[in-house]
């Protein structure tokens, strides 16, 4: 088709126009996108740069060694031990099933651990380091690293975990570690970042958990750079985090682990406190359970096993643990009316062999009576009567009053889990709690350590200690955080009459020396080292009259449940006192039959700093003291083996 | 056959073509594909391969097919076009019956020596079969209803066949760049308000009709639409690619963060940054003024070829040299937008610059057509 000029020039005059138009459009269009580009890469740019940094950088936390805990003497009680492990990245590996049967070969691998790491190894990232197996020895560690080329993707790493070289023995005291559960992140308000790292340890018991925050230290921080599947590119930097601090206990390891050892085969708590400065040489409780279980993760059949078993070897008796304390009562009994002037040293009340109270009769455990006592023979005969009568004219606010200053009744600040706070009761508290009033039979049974009266093996110690010195000794188990030495725990005196200290301490001694006395038989002959102290024997049931009338059951007889918890309550040397002790054994029977003889024992072993010589003992127990310290000198404390020993 | 009124004697012959080549085009395209490589060097992590070396080789192979394309006479092109056309909705066609199915969708057909995506090719053809119809109608013609229903099934026949692939995107091109010939070769307004109109109703029914048994569009289309619409919605899923796009353009502040230094693309944190989203990368490591270089350089392509077809009496050529430019346009806008979270992400290659075969081949024969009619153009 031929075209005129004419239209031929006003065509391309339109199409002139138009591409102006179009143009038009796409300028502005162009102006659009780089207003766009504008807002994005300068006004928003700080915001970006930041969301993009967000995106590449990653911290990762350097989770910080803990603090070691050791004895008195320097010695380790909690330490870390190097945990070596073998991890495998699929992506190095190759065959995957092939290196693990190679891996096999040279290391004995638990078949559900395989199959485990095999499933995680599916699961996971090809670049993602999945652990093979954990604790291994140096040993299979050394073979894997000689075998390295014909296992690719496998690398052995080295870890820390928590090691208790005297397992069972201090196992109450410091406790263990465990991983971080969601329970304990629900209970604990503590923003540390550690505790999201999954399986981190933490204290879950004991020292270990009531330090935690000393022992643990800070985390540090690694910053690394990953690309968009997670992958590690490179390290920007670190910053080390600060280790836990080390701390270091009042406890003398070998002279807790001759008293656990001492206790074997009872169920019983003992604490043994140093006069000069309140220091804790050994906190016992008896039976005990091995501490490394619980880090490695306890087998099923294990817990079971001590979670049943009748004497709750979980329990820290010791501290926690409360009891009648029966006899061992009465010298606050005695300080009490003392002080209050209702009766004096010499003064003597008559023992017939029963008291009554209005219409119901008092027993002493001596049904003949013991006749005329005063201070003095009443503790060292721990006749009953006299107490009976001397807590009706003092009263118990009085009686409460004079626990609390000596220790019973009040909550001793430990670095413990649940430490007692035991019962000294009076009037008010019957009032609150029971909402009855107080009978003059409560004080009764108050004045010689029963009824109400409720005190951890600790608060007796203390007690004792108190007795032993005048003066406020207060419980002391950490000597150093990081080398900083922790306030004494020898305190103000008492304020109570020194004289009347003196009679009691002196009838105690009888207790212990006198022919007489109830303790006699668990003398220490040794004129340096002799001891001084005071029995207890408390009832965990009722005796009824008709019962009584029949002659009271043997203990022996009764299911052990039922039979009497034994105390024994002392401090030697008897003239220049150094350490008070406190021992109860659990239904164990009569304090002077089952409770002196260990006290005696541990009070001879922390005055020699180890096994005292047999010339300390009476000619007629040598043989058989010979023989026990034999049978304890040839046990390896529990949980203790050569390799784990730091 | 129009060109026979003129006097051709002027026209350049043989050699004499060369000095009559538009050379701004030609060093604007060497700038523009240079700065392809610099990125594709930069995003493999300062390596030649995988993507630089195939590029290269591939921008000199298209170089060379546009220069031959530049010597031949735009006449011949001319009656040429219903062939290409032709050829172009052929195969179309045979992707639809033979194609390989790649990402989700049907675009490929393997020729043995590449693959060749027809609607590439199709961009180019129907801007020049609508330009040659436009030269052979009379001028009075042009807003005859008849005579606009003809360009209209020109236009919609291939785009329904790219829409069936699926290809949202390449559809849109068709689309705009033909009715863009239209405008240009004068119909009147009328009809494009009236399509405008009806356009926006369209968009308004696809939307309305979601999830209704007569649903207009597929269900990841509207993914995409609501992903644009609101990419924080769901920022690891389908919004994933806008978010981190943006951060990466972002980030890049004024000067950029450096060759070869940019986080984002290194550490794969962008998707696709070799052939879609390479311009982020580019956002990234040059900032605001090396993205912005790069649209003004493409924006000068664009202009000098109005300026090229303004200056042409001759009705095929200035259509076709304004239809190539708008296409081209159409190409960097659309990528440029839906990186920088303007438009959905539809799958527009950034032209020159992305990695890609057929996209690069087909943008330089077009520009070998331009270059033709700038040679030989009335004088």
């Amino acid at each position: 088709m031929k075209r005129a000029p004419k239209d031929v020039i006003a065509g391309a005059r339109t199409v002139s126009r138009r591409a102006l138009v179009v143009g038009g459009v796409q300028l502005g269009i162009v102006g659009a996108l780089g207003w766009r580009m504008q807002s994005l890469q300068v006004e928003q740019a700080d915001q970006f740069r930041l969301l993009a940094e967000e995106n590449r950088i990653n911290i990762r936390l350097l989770p910080p060694s803990r603090g070691l805990i050791f004895d008195r003497n320097g010695i380790p009680i909690a330490a870390n031990e190097q945990n070596y492990r073998v991890v495998m990245v699929r992506e190095d590996a190759g065959d995957v099933g092939e290196v693990l049967a190679k891996l096999t070969e040279i290391v004995e691998i638990d078949p559900r651990d395989l199959a485990r790491a095999m499933e995680e190894m599916r699961r996971r990232s090809p670049f993602v380091p999945v652990t093979i197996a954990d604790r291994l020895s140096w040993e299979d560690v050394a073979q894997i690293n000689l075998n390295t080329p014909a296992l690719p993707g496998i690398q052995a790493e080295v870890g820390l975990s928590r090691v208790y070289p005297w397992g069972a023995d201090l196992a109450h005291v410091v406790g263990y570690v465990g991983p971080v559960s969601d329970y304990d992140l629900s209970r604990i308000d503590d923003p540390d970042p550690l505790l999201q790292i999954p399986k981190f340890q933490i204290g879950k018991t004991g020292a270990e958990n009531r330090l935690e925050r000393t022992l643990r230290g800070t985390a540090g921080t690694r910053r690394i750079e990953v690309n968009a599947a997670g992958r590690i590119m490179r390290e920007l930097d670190r910053q080390e985090g600060d280790p836990g601090k080390d701390v270091q206990l009042t406890l003398d390891s070998r002279l807790q682990s001759y008293v656990q050892a001492r206790l074997d085969n009872e169920s019983a708590g003992a604490v043994v406190i140093d006069l000069e400065n309140g220091d804790l040489r050994a906190i016992a409780s008896a039976p005990a359970f091995d501490p490394n279980l619980f880090v490695r993760g306890i087998s099923v059949a294990d817990w079971t096993a001590l979670n049943e078993d009748k004497y709750r070897p979980l329990a820290a008796k010791a501290v926690q643990g409360t009891y009648p304390p029966g006899s061992t009562f009465k010298m606050v009994t005695v300080l009490a009316a003392m002080e209050a002037g209702v009766v004096t040293p010499d003064e003597t009340v008559y023992c017939p062999g029963y008291t009554d109270v209005f219409n119901i009769r008092f027993h002493c455990w001596k049904r003949g009576g013991h006749g005329n006592m005063n201070l003095h023979e009443s503790l060292k005969q721990s006749c009953d009567c006299y107490y009976y009568e001397i807590a009706q004219r003092v009263g118990i606010d009085k009686m409460a009053e004079m626990a609390r200053k000596l220790g019973l009744g009040v909550r001793h600040d430990l670095p413990l889990s649940a430490v007692a706070e035991g019962l000294a009761p009076d009037k008010e508290w019957k009032a609150r709690v029971r909402g009855e009033e107080w009978r003059i039979g409560d004080t009764v049974n108050a004045s010689i350590g029963q009824g109400y009266v409720l005190s951890s093996p600790l608060q007796l110690a203390v007690m004792t200690a108190r007795l032993a010195t005048g003066r406020v000794v207060t419980p002391r188990l950490i000597r150093l955080i990081d080398g900083v030495e922790q306030p004494s725990g020898l305190g103000e005196s008492l304020g109570l009459n020194e004289n009347t200290l003196r009679r009691i301490r002196a009838s105690m001694e009888d207790v212990c020396n006198h022919r007489r006395g109830t303790a006699y038989g668990s003398r220490i002959i040794d004129e340096a080292h002799k001891m001084a102290g005071k029995t207890g024997t408390s009832q965990v049931r009722r005796i009824t009259p008709e019962e009584r009338a029949a002659g009271v059951t043997r203990n022996e007889d009764l299911p052990w449940e039922r039979r009497d918890h034994a105390l024994f309550v002392g401090y030697a040397p008897y003239d220049n006192p150094r350490y008070a002790v406190s021992v109860v054994v659990e239904h164990g029977g009569g304090g002077s039959a089952a409770a002196a003889p260990i006290a005696r024992d541990i009070l001879l072993q922390a005055q020699y700093g180890g096994p005292p010589p047999l010339e300390a003992y009476p000619a007629a127990v040598r043989d058989r003291i010979a023989e026990q310290q034999r049978r304890i000198e040839a046990r390896v404390p529990q949980g203790a083996t050569g390799r784990s020993r730091v | 056959m129009s060109y026979l009124e003129y006097n051709t004697k002027y026209v350049p012959t043989g050699f004499r073509k060369v000095l009559h080549l538009n050379w701004a085009i030609i060093l604007l395209l060497i700038a523009v594909a240079s700065a392809g490589f610099l990125m594709l060097y930069s995003v493999a992590g300062g390596s030649m391969t995988p993507w630089v070396e195939p590029q290269m080789q591939r921008f000199a192979l298209g170089m060379v097919l546009m220069l031959i394309v530049a010597m031949v006479p735009i006449w011949f092109w001319r009656n040429m076009a219903f062939v290409a056309y032709g050829g172009s909705l052929v195969l179309l066609l045979g992707v639809e019956f033979f194609g390989e199915v790649r990402m989700g969708a049907q675009r490929w057909i393997d020729l043995g020596f590449m693959r060749l995506q027809p609607s590439e090719l199709m961009k180019i053809t129907l801007v020049m079969f609508l330009a040659a119809y436009y030269d052979w109608l009379p001028n009075k013609k042009t807003s005859h209803p008849l005579w606009v229903v003809v360009p209209v099934v020109i236009i919609v026949v291939p785009t329904l066949l790219v829409l069936r692939q699926p290809d949202l995107g390449t559809a849109l091109l068709l689309l705009i760049g033909g009715a863009t010939v239209m405008f240009l070769a004068g119909v009147h307004w009328a009809y494009f308000a009236t399509v405008g109109g009806g356009g926006i109703a369209a968009v308004v029914a696809a939307l309305q009709s979601r999830g209704t048994p007569w649903q207009l569009l597929q269900d990841y289309q509207y993914r995409r639409i609501d992903t644009f619409l609101d990419p924080a919605n769901d920022p690891l899923g389908a919004g994933y690619h806008i978010t981190q796009a943006k951060i990466a353009l972002g980030s890049g502040g004024w000067t950029g963060r450096g060759f070869m230094q940019g986080t984002q693309s290194r550490l794969n944190f962008l998707p696709e940054k070799h052939t879609d989203f390479i311009f982020t990368t580019l956002a990234e490591e040059f900032g605001f003024v090396g993205a912005f270089t790069l649209l003004v350089l493409y924006l000068l392509i664009v202009v000098f070829c109005i300026i090229s077809a303004m200056g042409n009496r001759d009705r095929f050529a200035s259509l076709l040299t304004l239809g190539v430019a708008m296409t081209f346009f159409l190409f960097f806008a659309v990528n440029m937008a839906m990186v920088m979270g303007l438009a959905p992400v539809v799958g527009v290659p950034l032209p020159l610059v992305s990695y890609g075969g057929s996209a690069m081949l087909v943008l330089l024969v077009a520009f070998g057509l331009v270059q033709s009619a700038h040679i030989h153009r009335p004088r």
